[in-house]
């Protein structure tokens, strides 16, 4: 067969270069490795959040939604602002691992799967917020239609809020589904790879399905692999343009826009790259991946954060050029008052957190200085954060009525939620790290050759080792 | 020579390696039983003459059935089972179903591909596995059908690299029927 000829422009992707065994022991011993005492101090702060948070959902489900800040003028503010905050965290990861995949962007194997499994968790949290929203959490289930004994009363399939329902499930489904499947041939080389007999061989065993890594299972695979692949981007484009929609389809100057879909998805993205940023940073250099998550990697991803920040920039000022042109006084009003009101300061650190901060990426020094980027990319979250809350609150504060009008702050218990959510996030992803290869063993050793010719002679070095 | 006809395995460390070796073998007659690799070698299956997986067409029609049943069920239960009047709107209001209909397409297709393809290749939770030393690791094997001359087979693999070659007890056991286009 005729050689793949491969450009020595290529930079390598794992660099150093190491050997397949090299590759498998090194993502794999973290695992029987005791957790660092770093690990248990990091546990230990997430484990505590994610303690507030079970204690003051507890109390506001005990006790009900009076104690959130929410008022009659403003019903939707911190809940929605997290919900939509966390689906947009997730966004990144499906990007990374179904449309990079789609895109045949090989840098994506070594980010992959910590990246969709951040994506699983950060939807995790966003479901918790409208979960607990409803006040009856425990009759959540009236959200699917299923027969009932109450005509049988049907949901509305003309709401934005069912298409929700729907959206997260699935999305949640399937990303699930797409992450675990990436992880069968990883739990063969874990199962593999532990002593015969021991706990964790039987249950490395149990997950890898039984895999053997035959080339006729791999056909399938690999075309399943392609199909979810394909299947996954529009439905993650179409999870956060339906979340826009739960505010679009209203008549809230400041919702109403057909902007919307494509802004939130823009801005999805653009926070998911930012945490998948922060936690890759810290990963790396907690567990020695520099040369699998490299300064490359980095580099790509802060490119992905111009485009979409550029994106997000562009649309707010859309919005304001629309604002002003399409001659609506409640519009302009709005628009004026975001900017100026009382909750300038809000705006204002959304604007520069996200329409000026990555801007600095554009200098090639800060792109690959790994500790500028984490510092960056916190402000970044921070400033998407403030998106949702800028979007949500000061929409809803000067209702058409200025008897009506309000201010909305945030009560202990919902900034306890909030911590709370994080705490969860982190929580989930640190005992991930500890469970699971947090890199793909497989699909890395698949990139090892990228960029080297095939006849070189440190290909036959590599392998032998 | 081996006294009864048994599997020969050649096993390599190097991708290019395992994939010309495999090439070389098919072309000179011998039955390949299969590959086992840490990682999807790309190629391998053209190498090994294996069709493309039709898994595609589960995809399809999944996605089909599931597009249609949500929208049939979301106009039934709408404007058949409980009209209810929602600002007026009309109770078959189909382009308001779309967002419904689309979530759930990419979830029938995606759930029902996924279980074709463990159905197919018969991965269960706990199932054992009978894996040759290294192949989940680092090293490629290449599983010939059962034989009791293996000198040709033996020689072609050396030549193309193989690092270790033997007899196997017995087949690891078979995932998939072999197809008639592996033959030859």
């Amino acid at each position: 067969m005729s050689a793949p000829a491969f450009s020595p422009l290529r930079v390598p992707l794992v660099d150093p270069p190491r050997s397949m065994a090299a590759i498998t022991e090194e993502i794999a011993a973290p695992l029987w490795r005791r957790p660092s005492l770093a690990f248990w101090a990091l546990f230990a702060v997430s484990s505590s959040a994610l303690l507030l948070g079970v204690g003051c959902v507890s109390y506001q489900i005990a006790i009900g939604i009076g104690t959130w800040g929410l008022n009659r003028t403003i019903g939707w503010a911190f809940d929605i602002t997290n919900f939509v905050f966390w689906v947009g965290i997730g966004h990144a990861g499906t990007l990374i691992s179904a449309i990079l995949f789609l895109f045949r962007q090989k840098w994506r194997t070594s980010i992959n799967r910590s990246a969709e499994a951040m994506t699983l968790f950060a939807v995790i949290c966003a479901a918790m917020f409208p979960l607990i929203h409803m006040g009856r959490p425990w009759l959540a289930f009236w959200m699917f239609p299923y027969p009932n004994s109450r005509g049988p009363l049907w949901v509305n399939f003309r709401s934005p809020l069912l298409w929700d329902v729907f959206a997260i499930s699935t999305y949640f489904t399937c990303s699930a589904v797409f992450w675990y499947l990436g992880l069968i041939p990883d739990m063969a080389t874990l199962r593999d790879r532990a002593t015969p007999g021991s706990l964790r061989r039987r249950i490395y065993g149990l997950m890898a399905f039984g895999w053997n890594g035959s080339t006729r299972v791999w056909n399938h695979y690999e075309m399943v692999y392609l199909l979810l692949a394909g299947l996954c981007t529009p439905l993650v484009l179409s999870v956060h343009t339906i979340v826009s929609m739960d505010f679009a389809t209203s008549i809230i100057p400041g919702w109403h826009a057909t902007i919307f879909p494509p802004y939130f998805v823009a801005g999805a993205v653009f926070s998911g790259f930012a945490m998948v940023l922060t936690l890759m940073i810290v990963a790396r250099t907690v567990l020695g991946f520099e040369h699998l998550i490299t300064v490359r990697h980095l580099e790509n991803m802060t490119k992905v954060i111009i485009v979409t920040g550029g994106i997000v920039g562009l649309a707010y000022a859309t919005e304001f050029f629309t604002a002003w042109y399409s001659g609506n006084p409640y519009e302009r009003f709005t628009f004026i008052n975001r900017a100026f009101g009382p909750y300038a300061w809000a705006y204002w650190t959304m604007v520069s957190c996200n329409v000026l901060v990555p801007q600095a990426f554009w200098v090639k020094r800060i792109r690959t200085s790994p500790w500028a980027i984490f510092l960056l990319s916190l402000l970044i979250n921070v400033g998407m954060w403030f998106e949702r809350f800028v979007i949500v609150v000061t929409s809803l504060h000067r209702d058409f009525l200025p008897s009506s009008w309000s201010m909305y702050r945030p009560t202990f218990i919902e900034v306890g939620t909030l911590i709370g959510s994080f705490g969860l996030f982190l929580t989930l992803f640190l005992v991930f790290c500890r469970l699971l290869p947090m890199i793909s063993i497989g699909e890395v050793k698949g990139v090892l050759a990228y960029a080297q010719t095939r006849d070189s002679s440190t290909q036959r070095t590599q392998g032998a080792a | 020579m081996s006294p009864i006809a048994r599997p020969f395995v050649a096993y390599f460390t190097r991708e290019q390696d395992v994939l010309a070796a495999t090439g070389a073998v098919r072309k000179a007659g011998l039955v390949i039983r299969d590959v086992y690799t840490p990682y999807a070698v790309h190629g391998l299956e053209t190498a090994m003459g294996l069709r493309r997986s039709r898994l595609g067409y589960v995809c399809f029609f999944a996605g089909l059935t599931g597009l249609t049943s949500m929208l049939f069920f979301a106009w039934w239960t709408s404007a058949v089972s409980w009209p209810l009047n929602v600002g007026g709107k009309p109770f078959a209001s189909i382009p308001a179903f779309i967002p419904v209909t689309f979530e759930f397409t990419v979830l029938s297709a995606a759930l029902v591909t996924v279980s074709a393809l463990f159905g197919v290749a018969k991965l269960w939770p706990g199932r054992v596995a009978d894996t040759l030393p290294r192949v989940t690791d680092d090293r490629f094997a290449l599983v010939l059908e059962s034989m009791t001359d293996d000198n040709r087979a033996r020689a072609l693999c050396l030549e193309h690299g193989a690092v270790e070659t033997g007899w196997l007890e017995a087949l690891p056991e078979p995932r998939l029927a072999a197809l008639p286009g592996v033959k030859g």
